[in-house]
């Protein structure tokens, strides 16, 4: 068995945050850019926990929780924001949305 | 007398607070409105008879004085109190609240709640200039006079009543600037020579001003009252504001306001400032007379109806002043009484013009004639208005003329020979504008039908009626409430003059006794003598206290102070 | 005596129960009837004030009512006096006689009107007896009244009414302007009037004629030498007064003027009383004149001019009623005359018994104009004396009185005057040059005066025809109502004789203009006639102070020159009857023939002189042009310099505007505008696309993270 070093949990996590920039980056929807979001934060947590683990610091594993929290709420807000949004637009392409546009 | 010690701020008042309930009643229900202003200015009026009855024109002091400390740190106070002079002017402004309340029952169909608002307003604050005797609170009402009156004519006035509403505005306001400079100085002056501040006219009364100064503060008051009243080439605010405002507007204006600037030289610029006063009299007489002249003369020239009353007002408040700066007790005397007169005569000449306006929507003397035909009442109460108003013996205007005249020429022959010319032209004027109204045939087919006095509307003429008969033939009620007031003006302006109530008086005053003529006159005969002192080498000043232990209202004592001395405890 | 002030006010209670009342709804009679009953009231205290009065030694009664204005300083010639005026009334000799003469004339015409004025509307005739009443009430004021003021009441309140009465018909517009006319020139009378009253207070401290009159015969005559003095200035400015009221030079226009009232109103005011007010006053004031013997001589020229002219003009005159005004200055004047020379007892005399024949005259003349449906001209009446025999005959009676034929009552009181005249030494002017010019006058009276009476009584009807029965059906509503000018509204049906209301008042004038007379017979006669002089006699104390006991001057001469002079008058007179019959009675063409001869002449006369014209041109021109003039200074210059003001301020505040806004402000705009533009650069970065900002982000991010590892 390849042994797991914290190595491995920091390229896991340098993807998976790469894979959420670049989405948040190049796609088009805005729920799929809200996914990316969370891909990026969870990339944040496994980086968190693995230090966690090699450091014997439990504070990266309380952060964890705090960003679940906080990404929780965040995506609740966002969600409305989004709901609302389509409402009025009738979409979600995020081309289309530029109303902070000068 | 507990009743009395608050008389004064019953009446002034009651408006107002007439005008704050209105506040309060929805605007659709104009009738209520109506019965409620109407109420309160009756009210207004009641309350103020028994100045009438009360006064004792025995007493040469002010009467049921009020203090109350308003702003201590300059030293201005709520001070209220009357003399014979404020006591008449007081009752002719309630009763002419009632009349102006009541005439515009049908002739103000448009806001009818602001308006009643403005008018009960307008009646404080013209009651406030008259009972105050402390010279900021004076101020404060003789500005905030032009408020409510500003709005009436601009609101409710006819064809030109914004440029007549501002014009009146600002030429008073312009007057009343430069009068309030005077008013500092005087203030400031009482400051160097007693080490207080206060604004209480009854010790600027005392005071001797040394002459340039008085020169200078008269020149200042001369300006914001000779507006007021108006003189000669401060007239032309007047006919423009008389003839635009609402009926109610002008008969308030001719009866009350107008009086406002003739009440100011008698209260404040004679007493204070009488070495001035002699100074101006050439000028003042000078521009009276033209103005009596000149104004009957353009009175003659109009074809509006109520300009012409115009200017009849400023021929005779030419005449009121010309007897004020006779600077004789029956020239001072007539001057007071040709103020009611003016308010009574003039006051009912312009309900006159408001009863047919109100008809016809015109004032051009053109469109009438005939009318005796149609209105009889109508046209036997404009006669006698008329006649009040030339001067006809057994009515009221005869009294002030020949009392006026009289004073006037035992001074100077030339005044009285030019001034009595005024009674000729008077008569023509008047007389003309009578012809051209009420005599002939109705040429005008759209006067064929107008109604006759309706009963409130004779209701409104009664008193004016009623006071006109009475002044014409049995003054002596009015005259005598004047005797000490004028007394007093008189030991101020005439060092020599022995009042009438000295043998009264000189027995049972307390010696210092400042009310007494002795002290009174001994001051006259220091300022004669003293001219040359400067003020701040005066060693003995007098300073007046106000004490509250006189029962018949408070009296005043004097006390010697230091030059400059600092604030002596109140006497009691 | 006690009463005396309730004479007044009697007539004065009747105005105004008429006036507040009787307008609205008493019937014409009633109206009437109260007024009179007034008037009658007031005569029988007036008679029972005189009677008492004949009881006392002092001849003097002072009745103090209440105080009018109570006594306040004032300053007079001798130091601080007191200015004080009661209302009192005085009966003594001259006011108990004028009481009687107003109380008793205006009874008789009171009565007279209830008959002439019945066509009027029902209000009309209360309103017009209120005026009358009115009218009576301050006449007595005016002739109780013991001090100047409670004169001047009177004498205002005689002018207000006066102008009430010639404007009663105020629809026509001649009628209203003459009263207005009336007033005015009264008014200019009052000026002077006043300032002498105003000058008495002055001099003397007081206002009471008798306290005056006693203070001023302490005072030396200013004559000639002594120089025009204080009381002359009095008598003077009074005397201006005088011409206004009793119609003199140069203020008599209005008077022919005032003809535009009701006859009875004529009769009463603009005859008998109230133009006569001046000559009262004058004589009320005698002590006054007296001393000022230079006045003296000015009121008599005036008067004699006054006296000539009017009778000049009224020799052409073709209405009816203002030969009689004519008549009325003309006579005013003689009155003036006799005060002038010192004889004020002639003057009241005259003024007596012209109140009687004028009175009558003028009623007589008020039956003839309503007999002949309103017809005033005299060229379209004649014959009358047979549709009218009353009026005629009392009508004739007054033109011989006012003639001066003995033993009339004219002839007396004129004879005194023209004999005091006579006798009289002037100031300036030469003896007996008043005189002449009086007899000239009397003359042309007599001649007017009969002309008159030919015109209208005798030769033949010239009025217009009238039908029995020819009108139109209905004619009788037709005219009803409204237009009082021009006739009744009722058929005519040609001259006739006036009612009995009308009737008995002139039969009893007319037997006073017979009788007035005797008492004042000339004291030449007194070898026939044991009461001669009695009126001179009983009014002397009114001319004279109290205390000063002046003997009375004795004015003799011999007999034979009294009774020549007499004898000219006479027959002066009956010239001027003789001329008029020849050329009015006999040869009618023949005045027309004379006119056309004098055309020049005559149409200065007919044009009274041209007078109005010139009054007109100057003094009403004058003021109107003046008033017109200053209302363009007014609204141009004076009210120019504050609307002036207002628009510099306009101007002022208009450029300050103009510099905030472009300068001022033009910074604060400069700054934000400079902003504004550099914002295009900038805000391009602004594309409003997240993803945008996230790479931006991320840019920076990176580009942070590699300059901290490098750098580090």
């Amino acid at each position: 068995m390849l042994e797991i070093t914290p190595l491995h949990y920091s390229l896991l996590s340098a993807a998976l945050f790469m894979i959420g920039v670049i989405g948040v980056l190049v796609r088009r929807n805005v729920i799929i850019i809200f996914m990316s979001i969370e891909l990026i934060l969870n990339a944040v947590n496994i980086n968190l926990i693995a230090l966690s683990d090699q450091l014997q610091d439990l504070a990266g594993q309380v952060f964890v929780v705090f960003v679940i929290a906080v990404a929780a709420a965040e995506a609740a807000v966002g969600l409305g924001i989004i709901i609302a949004f389509y409402r009025n637009k009738e979409t979600v392409n995020i081309d289309e949305i530029q109303i902070m546009r000068w | 007398m507990s009743n009395d010690s608050s008389l004064l701020s019953l009446i002034l008042f009651t408006p107002l607070v007439g005008a704050l309930v209105l506040l309060f009643v929805p605007k659709r229900q104009e009738d209520a409105i109506r019965w409620i202003a109407n109420v309160f200015v009756f009210i207004g009026f009641l309350v103020s008879l028994p100045l009438w009855f009360r006064y004792d024109s025995a007493n040469p002091e002010f009467q049921f004085v009020e203090r109350l400390p308003w702003i201590p740190s300059i030293g201005a106070e709520y001070f209220l109190g009357v003399d014979g002079f404020s006591v008449l002017l007081i009752l002719l402004t309630t009763l002419m609240g009632v009349i102006a309340v009541l005439s515009s029952w049908t002739a103000i169909t448009m806001r009818v709640k602001e308006y009643y608002i403005f008018l009960l307003t307008l009646q404080t604050g013209m009651l406030g200039a008259f009972v105050s005797l402390d010279f900021l609170l004076f101020f404060l009402f003789w500005e905030v006079m032009l408020v409510p009156m500003y709005f009436l004519i601009g609101i409710w006035g006819s064809d030109n009543r914004l440029y007549s509403a501002i014009k009146f505005f600002l030429f008073t306001l312009v007057g009343s600037v430069v009068m309030l400079l005077g008013i500092l100085a005087v203030y400031f002056y009482n400051y160097s020579v007693t080490g207080v501040y206060t604004f209480d006219v009854t010790q600027f009364h005392q005071l001797d001003i040394p002459f340039d100064m008085q020169w200078w503060i008269f020149l200042a008051f001369f300006l914001g009252f000779a507006v007021k009243v108006p003189m000669f080439p401060f007239h032309t605010w007047l006919p423009d504001a008389h003839t635009d405002a609402p009926t109610a507007g002008s008969v308030i204006l001719a009866a009350v306001l107008l009086k406002m600037g003739t009440y100011g030289f008698i209260r404040f610029s004679l007493p204070i400032l009488p070495e001035a006063t002699i100074a101006f009299v050439p000028l003042v007489a000078g521009l009276s007379i033209i103005g009596i002249v000149y104004g009957a003369l353009v009175a003659m020239a109009q074809r509006d109806w109520k300009r012409l009353v115009a200017y009849s007002s400023v021929s005779h408040m030419g005449m009121v002043m010309l007897g004020m700066f006779a600077l004789t007790p029956v020239g001072i005397t007539g001057s007071i009484v040709q103020q009611l007169n003016h308010g009574i005569s003039t006051g009912a000449l312009f309900l006159i013009v408001g009863i047919v306006y109100e008809r016809r929507h015109t004032r051009l003397i053109s469109e009438y004639g005939g009318l005796s035909k149609i209105m009889p009442v109508y046209a036997a109460v404009f006669l006698i208005m008329t006649m009040s108003s030339i001067g006809l013996p057994t009515l009221n205007g005869f009294i002030g003329e020949i009392l006026i005249l009289q004073g006037v020429f035992v001074v100077q022959k030339t005044w009285a020979f030019f001034a009595a010319s005024g009674i000729v032209l008077g008569a023509a004027y008047m007389l003309w504008l009578y012809q051209r109204t009420m005599f002939g045939t109705v040429t005008n087919p759209k006067n064929e039908n107008l109604p006759d006095l309706s009963m409130r509307e004779f209701v409104t003429f009664a008193p004016l009626l009623l006071l006109a008969v009475w002044i014409g033939l049995y003054p002596k009620p009015f005259l005598d409430r004047l005797e000490t007031s004028v007394d007093k003006v008189m030991m101020r302006v005439d060092s020599d003059y022995t009042p009438r109530f000295a043998a009264v008086m000189d027995v049972d005053a307390p010696a210092g006794a400042a009310g007494s003529p002795a002290a009174i006159a001994a001051n006259g005969a220091a300022r004669a003598g003293g001219l040359d002192e400067t003020p701040a080498e005066a060693v003995a000043v007098t300073r007046v206290v106000a004490v509250n232990d006189d029962p018949g209202g408070p009296g005043m004592i004097e006390m010697p102070v230091r030059g400059g001395g600092r604030r002596i405890a109140a006497g009691n | 005596m006690e009463s005396i002030w309730l004479i007044p006010l009697l007539p004065g209670i009747g105005a105004a129960i008429n006036g507040l009342v009787g307008i609205r709804f008493f019937g014409k009679r009633l109206a009437g009837v109260l007024a009179s009953f007034m008037m009658g009231w007031a005569l029988w205290l007036s008679f029972w004030a005189f009677v008492e009065l004949l009881g006392t030694e002092e001849r003097f009664h002072q009745v103090t009512v209440a105080s009018w204005i109570p006594p306040i300083p004032l300053d007079t010639v001798d130091g601080v006096g007191s200015f004080t005026v009661d209302w009192s009334f005085t009966l003594d000799p001259l006011s108990a006689m004028m009481a009687l003469i107003v109380t008793g004339i205006g009874f008789l015409i009171h009565i007279y009107s209830i008959g002439y004025i019945e066509h009027e509307p029902r209000g009309g005739v209360a309103r017009f007896f209120c005026y009358l009443n009115l009218f009576c009430f301050f006449m007595l004021t005016l002739v109780l009244g013991s001090n100047f003021l409670v004169m001047f009441v009177g004498w205002e309140g005689v002018g207000l009414c006066s102008y009430l009465l010639i404007g009663y018909w105020y629809h026509k517009q001649s009628a209203s302007d003459a009263g207005k006319k009336a007033f005015i020139v009264n008014r200019i009378g009052d000026w002077g009037f006043v300032l002498g009253v105003f000058l008495v207070f002055f001099t003397f401290g007081t206002l009471d004629f008798r306290a005056v009159a006693e203070a001023a015969s302490q005072m030396p005559v200013e004559t000639a030498a002594v120089g025009f003095g204080v009381i002359s200035a009095i008598c003077l400015l009074l005397f201006i007064g005088a011409t206004g009221k009793s119609a003199q030079i140069p203020l008599y226009v209005w008077l022919p003027d005032a003809m535009e009232g009701p006859t009875p109103v004529s009769a009463l005011i603009h005859a008998a009383t109230m133009v006569t007010a001046g000559v009262y006053m004058v004589c009320r004031n005698a002590v006054l004149f007296t001393h000022a013997p230079m006045v003296m001589e000015i009121v008599a020229v005036i008067g004699v001019l006054t006296a000539l002219v009017a009778a000049t003009i009224g020799l052409v005159q073709t209405d009816i009623k203002r030969v009689l005004a004519y008549s009325t200055v003309s006579q005013l004047g003689y009155m003036f005359l006799a005060t002038g020379v010192g004889a004020f007892g002639a003057a009241a005399f005259h003024l007596m018994t012209h109140a009687f024949f004028k009175a009558l005259l003028f009623l007589g003349s008020g039956a003839v104009i309503h007999g002949m449906n309103e017809e005033q001209d005299m060229r379209r009446m004649g014959g009358l004396r047979q549709y009218m025999p009353i009026t005629a005959l009392t009508m004739a009676i007054g033109a011989v009185a006012i003639a001066g034929i003995p033993p009339l009552s004219g002839f007396f009181s004129k004879d005194e005057i023209l004999f005091r005249t006579f006798l009289h030494h002037g100031v300036f002017v030469p003896d007996r040059v008043l005189w002449g010019l009086g007899v000239v006058t009397a003359m042309l009276t007599a001649f007017y005066m009969f002309r008159l009476i030919n015109m209208t009584f005798f030769g033949a009807y010239r009025g217009p025809a009238w039908g029995h029965g020819a009108e139109e059906p209905g004619h009788d509503d037709a005219g009803h109502g409204d237009d009082h000018g021009a006739g009744h509204g009722h058929a005519w049906h040609g001259p006739h004789e006036a009612s009995r209301w009308m009737t008995i008042p002139l039969v009893v004038l007319a037997v006073g203009a017979f009788f007035a007379g005797f008492v004042g017979v000339p004291i030449a006669f007194e070898a026939v006639w044991p009461w001669t002089a009695t009126i001179e006699h009983f009014l002397h104390p009114s001319f004279v102070a109290q205390g000063a006991h002046a003997v009375e001057e004795a004015h003799h001469m011999s007999l034979l020159g009294e009774f020549g002079l007499m004898g000219l008058s006479v027959l002066v007179a009956l010239g001027g009857i003789w001329f008029a019959y020849r050329n009015y009675v006999e040869r009618p063409e023949a005045a027309e023939r004379l006119a056309e001869s004098l055309a020049g002449p005559h149409r200065v006369l007919t044009n009274k002189y041209y007078v109005d014209e010139l009054y007109d041109a100057t003094v009403v021109r004058g003021t109107m042009g003046s008033a017109g003039g200053l209302w363009t200074v007014d609204q141009r210059v004076v009210d120019g310099a504050v609307n002036g003001t207002g628009w510099t301020t306009i101007a002022a505040s208009w450029v300050s505007h103009i510099l905030d806004k472009y300068v001022v402000d033009g910074l604060v705009n400069l700054t934000a505008w400079i902003c504004g533009e550099a914002s295009y650069v900038f805000r391009r970065a602004q594309t409003g696309l997240i993803q945008n900002y996230a790479f931006v982000t991320l840019l920076g991010v990176f580009a942070f993270v590699t300059w901290f590892l490098v750098a580090r």
